[in-house]
């Protein structure tokens, strides 16, 4: 009976732990919903900062970043999709592809800030972009490459054979057979690839801190060489450096909670397509 | 035709396929010529020039020694290999006090001439001054002769001090240790956690419990790091300070926190992972011999998937290392060599996030910043290597 009790313990405990983990994700998302909800006005969303960042909304951070998701997404996008169909249609099984994956998952792991320091040496002085939403796009595009390839591969390897073999047989090429049969079955797998990286995007700052993240700037981008205001460098800001930490907070709230609901908002959309396809597989 | 259209193609798609190699190529390019840049700078401030009296034998200080001696934390020649007398710091704008504008002329023009009377007739000096009035010619005056900053003090140096005259300290040392301090502590918290959490996910939890958790872990690895990095600073921060009674509540305990949190996503999945591969049959087995569940978990899943909860571990140290904006906000910032858990520390990618918009281009804090990128890229390229090495080990295994 004894061991009966120990499993018992035991079991109860893992229970416990994954209630805390799910417990410390309300937690978060509690607080900042709670403190932040009350501050999120038409205005606020709006309006640019007034009053050395204690007062107004934050409509150029917003316009900013999504300055950067386009920006960076028509960057990682094309290269990450076409990278993906080559590793998982056309390299073979040899030393190259084994190559080509060890070092997608290498530069998956490089911290981002890493990226921001090489995103600085290349696109802002030695190509002379300067700090500017081109320079920022590249380095987060380049950030996400690896999950948008990762997830492409995953969904071109999820279409059976069996349709690649029909459509040679058929006498299509390669190509035809990728370009008809396979992207348009794997199309929403992909979507959902993209969706989450463009999440990821959204929510980082150490890569933008020296590519593109202007500290106050009210007006709006004119072209792809100005800098721009971004959430979640902003909510940084706004965070750690005010001199009025009692009038910002409220606003680092309300910009927290944005940029809570964007990165919600895009995870639900995400795992609901995934579901959704799902179903449609079995 | 189609088939030159065909071969266009597959050109395309294996540039494509090549970019990523590409990248880490030009990282490694760009991070490292920066980096190795940092070892051609002169060890003080540049433009300038340490000059002691002619009878003293002291030939060589280290970085480190010079600014002790200007901090008066060093006080006596013997100390730095010169005979026993005393040291007298002397830096350049004291010449003002002691002589008057016309003494010095109008143009400066006589400006070296007295600098090197004030060297001559005081024999413990150690002077700092600009090249271009330093009274090379005059007797009774030795210049030291510069040396550019050593890899030996990057690496052993203690402080990290950057912009302090006449030399500044960089020492990797409380920046690595910071970094790993925290990280080790992060761990620590998050690898019992994860585990659980992974073994109740693997093993225990039924559809609907795995529908609500696993897209809660999603989730909380979507969650930018600047959201934890400030929810770390307005709730975990002064928590910590309350209860534990602390001058501050920005610690190397609250950063080791929230990268515990941080981390948990990525350990979770990852060791979830290698449990649900364990081979039915040697679970089976295990419960054929009348072992209960749990002895099953102890005895046969996780030996089993050793190798992947290490790869867990692995990555998840990973992530934690590389972290940059979270532990910016809630550890301190201060640049000390770890002494415990409850004091500001300060970590390499925090530091690099902190001082590269104030560092001048192509200076030596400059390049020293990037000198730091180099050791975080080696230390996630180790990771990410072992981390393969490892599982590939698991994949090995599934073969018997």
């Amino acid at each position: 009976m004894k061991k009966q009790v120990k499993q018992n313990i035991a079991f109860g405990i893992f229970r416990g732990l994954s209630l805390i983990v799910v417990g410390i994700l309300f937690w978060i998302l509690g607080f900042i919903i709670y403190q932040g909800c009350g501050v999120i006005s038409w205005e606020f969303l709006t309006t640019a900062p007034t009053e050395g960042m204690t007062a107004g909304g934050i409509f150029p951070a917003i316009v900013g970043t999504l300055c950067l998701i386009l920006g960076s997404s028509v960057i990682a996008f094309p290269i990450g999709i076409l990278s993906a169909v080559y590793t998982s249609e056309y390299a073979g099984n040899g030393f190259w592809i084994k190559f080509i994956r060890v070092m997608t998952n290498n530069l998956g792991g490089i911290p981002s800030i890493v990226f921001g320091l090489f995103g600085m040496a290349l696109f802002v002085r030695t190509l002379g972009f300067g700090d500017s939403i081109i320079a920022g796009s590249f380095t987060l595009g380049l950030l996400t490459l690896p999950l948008v390839i990762r997830t492409t591969e995953e969904a071109l390897k999820a279409i059976p054979d069996t349709f690649r073999h029909s459509s040679l047989a058929l006498g299509a090429t390669k190509w035809q057979t990728i370009q008809r049969i396979i992207l348009p079955m794997a199309f929403p797998n992909i979507i959902t690839g993209l969706i989450l990286s463009i999440g990821r995007v959204s929510g980082e700052t150490a890569p933008i801190l020296f590519t593109v993240a202007a500290y106050f700037l009210p007006q709006l981008p004119h072209s792809i060489y100005d800098q721009v205001m971004a959430l979640p460098y902003h909510l940084y800001v706004i965070a750690v450096s005010g001199t009025d930490l009692e009038a910002t907070r409220p606003l680092a709230y309300g910009t927290a909670l944005v940029l809570i609901v964007i990165v919600l908002i895009i995870n639900l959309i995400a795992s609901f397509l995934r579901k959704k396809l799902q179903k449609y597989h079995a | 035709m189609r088939k030159f259209f065909e071969k266009i193609i597959e050109f395309i798609l294996t540039i494509s396929g090549a970019t990523t190699s590409i990248v880490i190529l030009l990282i490694v390019v760009f991070l490292f010529k920066e980096g190795s840049g940092f070892f051609t700078h002169p060890e003080i401030e540049n433009g300038y020039a340490l000059c002691v009296n002619a009878g003293n034998p002291v030939n060589r200080l280290t970085p480190f020694q010079i600014k002790e001696i200007f901090d008066y934390e060093i006080e006596d020649w013997q100390a730095v290999g010169g005979n026993e007398a005393e040291i007298v710091p002397f830096r350049f704008d004291e010449i003002f006090s002691r002589y008057s504008d016309e003494e010095l002329g109008e143009e400066y023009e006589f400006l070296p001439e007295k600098l090197g009377e004030v060297i001559r007739e005081t024999p413990g000096i150690v002077a700092f001054l600009p090249m271009q009035y330093i009274p090379k010619d005059q007797p009774g005056v030795k210049m030291l002769p510069g040396e550019n900053l050593h890899p030996a003090d990057f690496f052993g140096g203690k402080e990290w001090l950057p912009t302090t005259t006449p030399a500044p300290q960089f020492g990797l040392l409380p920046l690595l240790l910071g970094t790993l301090w925290v990280a080790f502590f992060a761990i620590l918290i998050a690898l019992p956690l994860g585990l659980g959490v992974a073994i109740y996910l693997s093993e225990l939890a039924g559809e609907r419990m795995r529908n609500i958790l696993k897209p809660t872990i999603e989730l909380l690895a979507g969650i930018p790091s600047v959201i934890y990095g400030f929810f770390g600073l307005v709730v975990i921060v002064p928590f910590i300070q309350k209860t534990l009674n602390l001058p501050v509540g920005e610690t190397a305990f609250a950063g080791s926190l929230i990268l515990a949190i941080m981390a948990l996503p990525t350990i979770i999945t990852v060791a979830e992972d290698a449990m649900r591969n364990t081979p039915s049959t040697l679970r089976e087995a295990s419960l054929g011999l009348g072992a209960n569940h749990w002895q099953t978990i102890c005895r046969v899943v996780i030996p089993y998937s050793m190798s992947g909860i290490s790869a867990a571990v692995i990555l998840g140290i990973g992530r934690v290392v590389g972290e940059t904006m979270a532990v910016l906000m809630v550890t301190g910032n201060a640049a000390v060599m770890p002494h415990s858990l409850f004091e500001p520390i300060r970590t390499i990618p925090a530091t690099i996030a902190a001082e590269l918009g104030e560092a001048p281009t192509g200076g030596a804090h400059y390049q020293a910043l990037f000198l730091l990128g180099c050791i975080l890229f080696l230390i996630t390229m180790l990771v990410s290597i072992s981390a393969e090495w490892i599982s590939k080990k698991q994949a090995h295994k599934k073969g018997f």
